[in-house]
């Protein structure tokens, strides 16, 4: 309709679709910027692609590949998952393949490559495409067989979405962090709350946060059931793309007269270390009324706070203190960029030194595939995004999520601490 | 496929795709042997429940989570023909549709369907008739290009036959 203001989702789904007037609701064949396929959805969607008869992949500059579910592989099986995937890359010409040891966890390395950038439509196999948001990208996730679509015909349907629009007023006040501020979110608006819906992030808490931050609310936005979920672009983005690939982005923004259909404030200043308690994500609850909870592990990583400024936050705290004797603490990085800076910055060696281990840049521990399964009745506090029955393992374990600072303070202790009560 | 019957095995809100099948059965490629541990940690019991009833009822949020099509495949295979949801997770149900497994949305609440309920779906006029307790619920109707998807059998018939999309969306 002419004269109202459109949302990004809006703008995103009208540019890839050739229609101007796309608006929420309508249902639009739109073309692909960027597929992701990684080892455990992508052989499904090889399959598929082969079995719908497609030869060809659509572009094969635009197909990114990766293997970060459980690298190196822990078994036969995952290796031969791994070896399809690496002669489809091979037969069909695609650019953007990333070996082990040269890559990390998809939704970061699509961050740190560029790729996720502001106004673009990114579809992956996977449900944390939604971290693209966090650079201002419109990411979904899809099946494989979805993801097998794409690959032929470079373009899939999709329902424009309405928008839910968050204001955080205020700066974060360390120790709580975007993993607080997004944990108070989901708490507020529920697990199943925002359903079908684009989610939107704006104002001074979200203009003032760093990119590291921004790429974990977006990637926790369907969590609360999002479809995806978009952090108001700025300049800060557009250096970073700039830095990273030469290009000048637009900063795509919702006009000033768009339509929300709800929209949700929170003030910054006043979030604090919080707690999802399993097995709901929206059970949430401040840190310290927890402190009864006694932990076996401690994990730090994920698409979520694998993050340099996560290690960081967690390294502050373990800098003067050892991992606590009863308690093993897990690092991974979410990438090797991460992990060279990491190193570069002597926060490996801290984390060494407390006594925990660090592992390969892997989602293994997340999804309870490798390096950090859980045993029956074990409890991990974990910077991760689901806290579901058997998540991380064992159907009798349980999953606290937390912040980094909040998971090493835990570490510390043994129990579940909030970073503030730790010297 | 107008009319489909079956017993009921009811779900609770928010069952999500590790429920299903958990993480630690996805790095393999033998879908049947996948099937063996379905529901495995949410309940064993349900695989069986669900292979001789043949259809789902639950709350909202259905199939919430990973995004991984095992959950959708891994269903159908253990012989799940409907699954009927107050709401479903978005993946969930395009993959539900991508495989050809019939997914709908019930208008208003699932409460007053109870498990093991004798059920007949209607395709034509997009309801449930309870015949257990002879209520009848309605169905949100299916969009046509949906539709034609899920009577091909699912995307990869329908796209193997059209080499594209054929619609003009
Ligand atoms: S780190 Fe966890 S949530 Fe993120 S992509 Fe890997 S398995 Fe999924």
């Amino acid at each position: 309709m002419e004269g109202i203001g459109k949302t990004i989702s809006e703008k995103v789904l009208s540019r890839a679709s050739g229609k101007p007037d796309a608006s929420a609701g309508d249902i639009v064949l739109a073309e692909i910027d960027l597929l992701m396929l990684h080892e455990i959805t992508g052989p499904l969607a090889i399959r598929a692609f082969e079995e719908m008869g497609f030869e060809r992949v659509w572009d094969p500059s635009k197909v990114v590949v990766v293997f970060d579910h459980n690298v190196p592989p822990s078994d036969i099986s995952s290796a031969s998952m791994m070896r399809e995937m690496r002669s489809f890359v091979r037969a069909k010409g695609l650019t953007n393949f990333f070996e082990i040891g040269r890559g990390g966890i998809a939704h970061q390395l699509l961050a740190e490559k560029g790729m996720s950038a502001p106004g673009r439509l990114i579809i992956g196999a996977d449900s944390h495409t939604c971290t693209a948001g966090g650079l201002g990208a419109f990411g979904v996730g899809v099946g494989s067989t979805e993801a097998a679509a794409v690959l032929g015909t470079g373009k899939l349907w999709l329902r424009v979405p309405e928008t839910y629009r968050v204001i955080v007023r205020n700066r974060l006040i360390e120790p709580s962090s975007p993993k607080d501020l997004i944990l108070e979110i989901i708490g507020e608006i529920g697990m199943e709350g925002a359903i079908y819906k684009a989610v939107e992030y704006c104002g001074e808490g979200i203009r003032s946060m760093s990119l590291d931050g921004r790429l974990t609310l977006a990637n926790m936005s369907i969590e609360m059931s999002a479809k995806t979920g978009i952090v108001e672009p700025d300049e800060k983005v557009a250096y970073y793309i700039r830095e990273r690939t030469g290009e000048d982005v637009e900063l795509v923004r919702s006009d000033e007269d768009a339509v929300f259909e709800e929209t949700f404030e929170f003030d910054a200043s006043k979030t604090e270390p919080l707690v999802a308690v399993p097995p709901r994500i929206d059970d949430v609850k401040p840190a310290r009324e927890l402190g009864g909870v006694e932990i076996d592990q401690a994990f730090l990583g994920s698409c979520t706070n694998g993050r340099l400024e996560d290690l960081r936050a967690a390294a502050r705290i373990l800098k003067s203190n050892r991992v606590n004797p009863r308690v093993r603490m897990i690092v991974t990085p979410a990438s090797m960029e991460v992990y060279r800076e990491a190193m570069k910055e002597g926060l490996l060696d801290i984390f060494a030194r407390a006594g925990a281990i660090i592992c390969c840049p892997s989602c293994g521990p997340c999804l309870g595939m490798s390096q950090g399964v859980l045993g029956p009745e074990e409890v991990c506090v974990s910077s991760t995004n689901r806290n579901f029955v058997g998540r991380m393992g064992h159907r009798s374990s349980k999953v606290y999520l937390a912040s980094p600072a909040t998971v090493a303070a835990s570490a510390i202790t043994g129990r579940i601490t909030d970073p503030r009560d730790i010297e | 496929m107008k009319v489909l019957t079956g017993k009921v095995t009811k779900l609770p809100d928010n069952v999500n795709t590790d429920d299903i099948i958990p993480a630690r059965y996805l790095s393999s490629m033998d879908l049947d042997a996948m099937t063996e541990h379905a529901f495995e940690d949410y309940d064993a019991s349900l695989k069986e429940k669900v292979r001789e009833g043949g259809i789902i009822v639950a709350g909202k949020n259905f199939g919430c989570g990973s995004s991984r099509e095992h959950a959708v495949i891994v269903l159908k295979k253990a012989g799940l023909k409907a699954v009927i949801a107050e709401s479903f997770a978005r993946i969930f149900f395009r993959n539900s549709i991508n495989q050809g497994l019939l997914a709908l949305q019930l208008e208003g609440s699932s409460e007053p369907i109870k498990d093991g309920d004798s059920v007949k779906i209607d395709l034509e006029r997009f309801i449930v008739e309870n015949e257990t307790r002879s209520s009848i619920h309605r169905l949100r109707p299916i969009p046509p290009f949906l539709l034609s998807i899920l009577n091909e059998g699912g995307l990869v018939p329908y796209l193997k036959k059209r080499r594209g999309w054929g619609i003009e969306a």
